[in-house]
């Protein structure tokens, strides 16, 4: 976070159902933050108060700006606030076509005199490939095609901020990969702010840069999204879901008889399935901790391709089960490994010592770090 | 009584009066029916089913009571004197005037019922949706409210629009019977019974039937409608 950067500066406390909400957090105004928890741990509350559309006592600066301070008995009403807001469910006005619908944010965006709007109309409906349904009534599009329009009405609004509350949990796993594919060129081509709730773990590791990780209403950690999914003592929230890691690796070239893309990880050599990424170009991988196994010996008449040399950084034995989670240094970026507490013993793991990591399988995230 | 021969020219009035009447009434009721309805539909006020109570109750009451009600607050002891003394007269009873209020609380469910329903209907998202594209309370009630709400709109105006028309009790305990001033269709129907005119009471009564055989039928013709459009 460079301090030339505007902040959004958030800090919100009260009772949310059956337990009290107490969280603040500081996010950049660039990229894609993600606040991330179990459902049920008040994310979307926090959203609905950043939007305005609901009001728990606590402070509100979205960088120069202040919305709420209640010491000031300051609250923005929400169609004052510079804000898209994508729900869960598309809400598309039903009365309107696909057009009006896209227009209704935009012909009331607040403008200075004369600026040109940040966002273009033609170029919003072109990236998320809406072109052909602007004159179709929203119960005449699929699930899929409903949340683009509702994620280019947000955005053709004029937002400071975008603001996206889980918007592909009603979509089918298919249409979740189409529509992140979609979020992915926005995040390249627009240069809006995006703060993004979810409780899937592989989405957030896909889109995010920074990490909120909440539970029961408060802030348990903070980070880049690489330095949060390495933390062991995390493992309770990450646990539950696909836990894992990210590495960055380089692209340095490609197999065409055999289908594979080569990778260079800090002099290591990663082999993954073909991906359409130009030599050089910089790429973002996941790694799930089952999907790694240690050895102390390099491993001979072995399928798996993938095998890193490493250190042990850290081991965890969770109590009360067969498991522990390690995290292996493999000299830039980090592993995480679950392994049985009997391997543990058996092997005798333990920080410092060199192992072998074994990957079985890697998860091409996203080809270009914005 | 001897027959006097069909009277055409006598049925006019009573059609065009009750037209006036029930047009007049059903303008009325959507102006201060949709803010009623809204408030009912939004608030979370406690007591604001004993308002809506209050507005559903000449559902039940007889309408003579109502009438009864109305007779004494128009007459000029009540604030309808009142009122009716700011322009000369002695009392809004038997006038035309006196009749639109009669018929604006017999009618107000009929209207602010399936408002509030549409309203109830699609939640708070579509409003929350607007102000978040920057939409005042007021903007989003005309560009988002209303248009949602349109089915309840048009089911209210034809009931209250039809349940003027049919109205008896009350208008017989405000209105009487002056023709031209408060003598409406209903009122004519029974007063050529009462005098032996059958030809005149089965033209107004088989038009009645046909009306509300046509009102019924086009309401349940457009719910089927607005049903598989927001399917």
């Amino acid at each position: 976070m460079t301090t030339d950067t505007p902040v959004l500066d958030a800090a919100f406390k009260g009772p949310v159902g059956s337990f009290n909400l107490d969280v603040a957090f500081k996010a950049p105004l660039a990229g894609v933050t993600a606040l991330f928890g179990a459902s049920g741990c008040g994310k979307t509350t926090i959203l609905r108060c950043i939007a305005g559309l609901h009001r728990l006592p606590g402070r509100l600066a979205l960088g120069d700006r202040t919305w709420q301070d209640d010491g000031e008995n300051l609250f923005r009403p929400p169609h004052k606030r510079r804000v898209g807001y994508v729900f869960q469910e598309p809400s598309l006005f039903a009365h309107l076509t696909v057009r009006r619908n896209l227009e209704f944010g935009a012909r009331r965006a607040p403008r200075g005199n004369g600026t040109v709007p940040a966002v273009n109309f033609d170029q919003v409906v072109d990236l998320l490939g809406i072109t052909h349904l602007l004159d179709r009534a929203p119960a005449k599009l699929s699930g899929g095609e409903r949340q683009r329009v509702a994620v280019g009405r947000a955005l053709l609004s004029e937002p400071r901020l975008l603001l996206m509350d889980e918007p592909l949990s009603a979509l089918d796993r298919s249409t979740k990969d189409e529509i992140l594919a979609y979020f992915e060129v926005l995040h390249r081509e627009l240069n809006i702010p995006i703060l993004y709730v979810s409780h899937d773990i592989s989405e957030v590791t896909r889109l995010a840069d920074r990490l909120v990780v909440l539970s029961r209403g408060g802030k348990v950690a903070e980070g880049s999204v690489g330095e949060v999914l390495e933390r062991l003592d995390l493992q309770p929230m990450t646990g539950r879901f696909e836990a894992g890691v990210m590495l960055t690796a380089t692209v340095k070239g490609r197999d065409e008889a055999f289908n594979l893309t080569y990778l260079d990880h800090h002099g290591q050599t990663l082999t993954i399935p073909a991906v359409d990424a130009a030599v050089g170009e910089t790429i973002r991988l996941r790694v799930r901790a089952r999907d790694v196994s240690l050895a102390t010996h390099p491993p001979t008449g072995i399928s798996i391709r993938n095998i890193l040399k490493g250190t042990v950084m850290e081991v965890r034995e969770e109590a009360d089960t067969a498991f522990a989670e390690t995290l292996i240094d493999i000299g830039g970026g980090r592993l995480r490994a679950r392994v049985t507490r009997h391997a543990v013993a058996d092997l005798n793991l333990a920080e410092g010592m060199p192992v072998h990591a074994l990957i079985k399988s890697i998860t091409f995230d996203r080809r270009s770090l914005g | 009584m001897p027959d006097q021969g069909l009277d055409l020219a006598g049925l006019w009035s009573p059609i065009r009066l009750t037209l006036e009447l029930a047009t007049v009434t059903t303008v009325v009721l959507l102006i201060i029916g949709t803010p009623i309805a809204w408030w009912l539909a939004r608030s979370k006020a406690k007591w604001k089913e004993a308002v809506a109570a209050v507005v559903a109750l000449p559902l039940v009451l007889p309408p003579t009571v109502l009438g009864f009600y109305l007779l004494v607050a128009m007459g000029p002891d009540g604030p309808g004197g009142w009122i009716a003394g700011l322009w000369g007269e002695r009392s809004l009873a038997f006038t035309f005037q006196g009749l639109v209020i009669g018929s604006v609380f017999y009618s107000m469910p009929f209207v602010v019922q399936p408002i509030r329903n549409a309203f109830e209907a699609f939640g708070d998202r579509p409003l929350e949706v607007a102000a978040t594209l920057h939409a005042s309370p007021w903007d989003a009630f005309w560009s988002v409210a209303v248009p949602l709400a349109r089915p309840g709109f048009l089911t209210g105006a034809v009931l209250g629009f039809a349940h003027t028309v049919g109205e008896f009790g009350v208008v017989l305990m405000i209105g009487g019977n002056i023709p031209g001033e408060t003598k409406v269709l209903s009122v004519a129907v029974y007063d050529y019974v009462e005098t032996l005119r059958w030809a005149e009471a089965h033209i107004l009564a088989g038009g009645l039937l046909v009306f509300a055989f046509v009102v019924i039928l086009s309401m349940m013709l457009l719910e089927k409608r607005i049903g598989r459009a927001a399917r």
